[in-house]
């Protein structure tokens, strides 16, 4: 079976610095993988890198997207394709409703896709029906896109465009920085929701605490731009005994 | 039969060329008299340029260079155009009171509804009957360009709305030209009576064909104590005209007046605001949006005189400022020494989204009173690529990204606009200028 998603030795630079050295991973549908590591380790670069964002330069490697080349892509028609990234920040963008740019940015991949359009009452009972599950007032919709709302907030926001744009990969960059324990949870859940045999999950964190709400399949080790170890869940639980030390020896 | 620069032209020549277009002028004795004076006041300023500190960012002597001869009165071929062109721009449900080539045209306009009375600035200066009819064409302010327009104020409305009267429906003044190379030199006074209500809604446009022409407007406009009055002004002229519009406003007592002005047409245009807040407790908000593109050059002055105590007024400007384009912004503030409790802030921002595109923005307060609240921001900067990738990484390909954040720019200005009507109008003005720009 080809792999929903597959790097091949991928080096990156920002700058004149070197962050990804030649880093492979292979994540097939259904799955879900974690990728733990230090920070400066370079596991948000590898999310950035997977969207598209611009800065970073790749001098080395592949990235492959159900076999397609992903780095020729514009980060729109990745989006379209059905890669979405969970922003560890996510922006705030005043005078744009929520609502509005969640059917904006549904049709636009719709569109790119060769799909017709969302109509709006079929859009807005979906939206309200997600938002509901989430825990996500209406009154939040209406609001400019992220303006005002708390850490949790936001996180969920990024969870419900998830959920509406059903992407074939969600890669979650930090979404557990910044969450009080309720708040981690009721995103966890959404997540956990969203899992399906068509889908796949690459869930980045710093700790191993996200990992006992998303319970993951595979269990990467980043250090200095590398996987330097993976297992399966345990191995999350092993590095929250004896930290990342040890792998940055090895690495 | 130009009307030449003053300072470069010999002077006998410029009053050669008033003197042609004089018989144009409505009007004879006092009024003609103070066309005279006017003129004679032009003359010694001549165009602004960039040593007159109110004009220092558009210098009209390098960007206009000249004024157009006065068009022609329009024919019914010119008449036939200006339809075609109302009936895009006619606003529905409004009362249209249509100008083309500086010449009020009845047969394309509505009758005045109730509380309102409509007369030409024609009628009202060749009326020898009215003693005051010279006044119309005096301001209090001093401005070359207010002067020239007072000189050759071919026609324009005068609009009274009656005492506690409330319309229903916007009154819709639109500007057509449909000459090229020429000059529609207008003026019209609105009163607004005590206690009432109303909106006006400006368009300035070009008839099919038309360009290269010259709009000189000016609005004086009286707001009665306690009234509540919206100006909506939508200016889509020719991408190679001008259009120079003064605005002279008198706020009463506890009035509430609110402008809107978006500028997306027009090779160099200014819009040059004088507010007196002469009467306790008024409001006023003045919001405005420049959409610029290629060479154009758009001025947005405004000045506001908080002349007595307990007035607000607020100031929201945002401008998109593309290619080589040129936008400005300047406010004043002036707040007299028995202003107390002046409540006054402006806000202006610019998006420039070319290396080459230019923003100006000139805050000033004059603060008289020692117990006001006044504040102002000025920012320039381009799109945030962080927002855009955003977008972006959510499926909206680059133009439609930065679209949506245009409009959310601009939006915060338009949002000041109450009727839902005009709001959409100007929101679809802009959505025009950014499908245009591809």
């Amino acid at each position: 079976m080809m792999p929903l998603l597959e790097v091949k030795n991928l080096q990156v630079r920002v700058e004149d610095r070197e962050i990804l050295h030649g880093l492979s991973l292979a994540v097939n549908a259904g799955e879900v993988h974690a990728i733990m590591g230090p920070n400066g380790s370079g596991k948000s670069t590898l999310s950035h890198v997977i969207a598209g964002k611009p800065g970073y330069e790749v001098t080395g490697g592949e990235v492959l997207f159900k076999g397609e080349d992903l780095l020729a892509m514009s980060p729109d028609e990745r989006a379209a394709k059905g890669v979405f990234l969970a922003f560890q920040y996510p922006v705030e963008i005043p005078g744009v409703a929520t609502m509005t740019f969640l059917r904006t940015a549904l049709n636009a991949q719709r569109k790119a896709r060769g799909e017709s359009e969302f109509l709006t009452p079929a859009f807005l009972k979906k939206a309200y029906e997600v938002a509901a599950r989430l825990n996500i007032p209406r009154d939040m919709l209406k609001r400019g896109v992220n303006v005002g709302f708390s850490g949790g907030e936001k996180k969920r926001n990024e969870i419900l465009q998830m959920a509406l744009f059903e992407p074939a990969l969600c890669i979650l960059d930090e979404m557990d920085s910044g969450l009080d324990i309720d708040a981690l949870r009721i995103a966890a859940d959404g997540v956990n929701a969203l899992r399906s045999p068509d889908r796949a999950m690459v869930v980045i964190t710093h700790y191993q605490r996200l990992l006992n709400y998303i319970v993951p399949d595979v269990v990467h080790v980043m250090s200095k731009g590398r996987v330097v170890k993976t297992g399966d869940k345990d191995l999350a639980l092993e590095l929250e005994a004896s930290g990342y030390a040890q792998f940055e020896d090895a690495a | 039969m130009n009307i030449a620069l003053a300072k470069t032209d010999s002077g006998r020549a410029v009053s050669d060329t008033f003197a042609a277009a004089r018989d144009r002028l409505p009007g004879v004795g006092k009024v003609a008299e103070v066309r005279r004076q006017a003129f004679a006041a032009y003359e010694r300023l001549g165009l602004p340029h960039r040593r007159i500190e109110e004009w220092k960012y558009t210098d009209l002597r390098a960007l206009m260079g000249e004024v157009k001869p006065l068009a022609p009165k329009p024919d019914t071929a010119a008449l036939h155009r200006a339809r075609t062109a109302l009936q895009t721009h006619a606003v529905a449900g409004a009362s249209k009171l249509v100008l083309v080539d500086g010449v009020f045209v009845s047969e394309l306009s509505d009758a005045a509804g109730a509380g309102v009375s409509v007369r030409t600035l024609r009628e009202v200066l060749e009326n020898s009957g009215n003693e005051a009819r010279a006044d119309l064409l005096l301001t209090n302010t001093t401005d070359a360009m207010i002067s020239l327009n007072a000189a050759l104020a071919t026609d324009g409305v005068v609009v009274g709305v009656a005492d506690g009267a409330t319309l229903t429906a916007p009154i819709q003044i639109v500007h057509v030209t449909t000459a090229s190379s020429a000059s529609a030199f207008t003026r019209s006074h609105l009163r607004i009576g005590k206690g009432a209500r109303a909106t006006l809604v400006e368009s300035f446009v070009a008839a099919e064909g038309a360009g290269g022409y010259q709009v000189h407007d000016a609005v004086i406009l009286w707001i009665g104590d306690a009234a509540e009055f919206s100006h909506v002004r939508l200016m889509a002229d020719a991408s190679d005209a001008v259009n120079i519009t003064s605005e002279i406003v008198t706020v009463g007592a506890k009035a509430k007046l609110s402008l809107f002005n978006m500028t997306s047409g027009g090779a160099v245009s200014r819009l040059q605001g004088f507010f007196n807040l002469a009467g306790e407790g008024s409001e006023l908000a003045v919001n405005g949006v420049n959409l610029l593109k290629g060479k154009q050059h758009g001025d947005t002055t405004l000045v506001i005189d908080h002349a007595v105590p307990h007035c607000l007024s607020r100031e929201i400007f945002r401008a998109v400022v593309d290619d080589r384009a040129h936008s400005v912004f300047q406010g004043r503030i002036i707040v007299r020494p028995n202003a107390q409790k002046t409540d006054g802030k402006m806000m202006t921002r610019a998006l420039l989204l070319s290396d080459e595109a230019e923003a100006d923005n000139k805050p000033e307060l004059e603060i008289f009173a020692d117990d006001v609240t006044c504040g102002h921001g000025a920012t320039a900067g381009a799109l945030d690529d962080s927002l855009l990738f955003y977008l972006r990484a959510r499926g909206l390909p680059e133009k439609e990204a930065q679209a949506l954040l245009i409009q959310a720019f601009v939006g915060e200005a338009i949002e000041g606009i109450a009727d839902d009507n005009l709001r959409e109008l100007a929101m679809a003005q802009a959505e025009r200028w950014l499908e245009a720009r591809g």
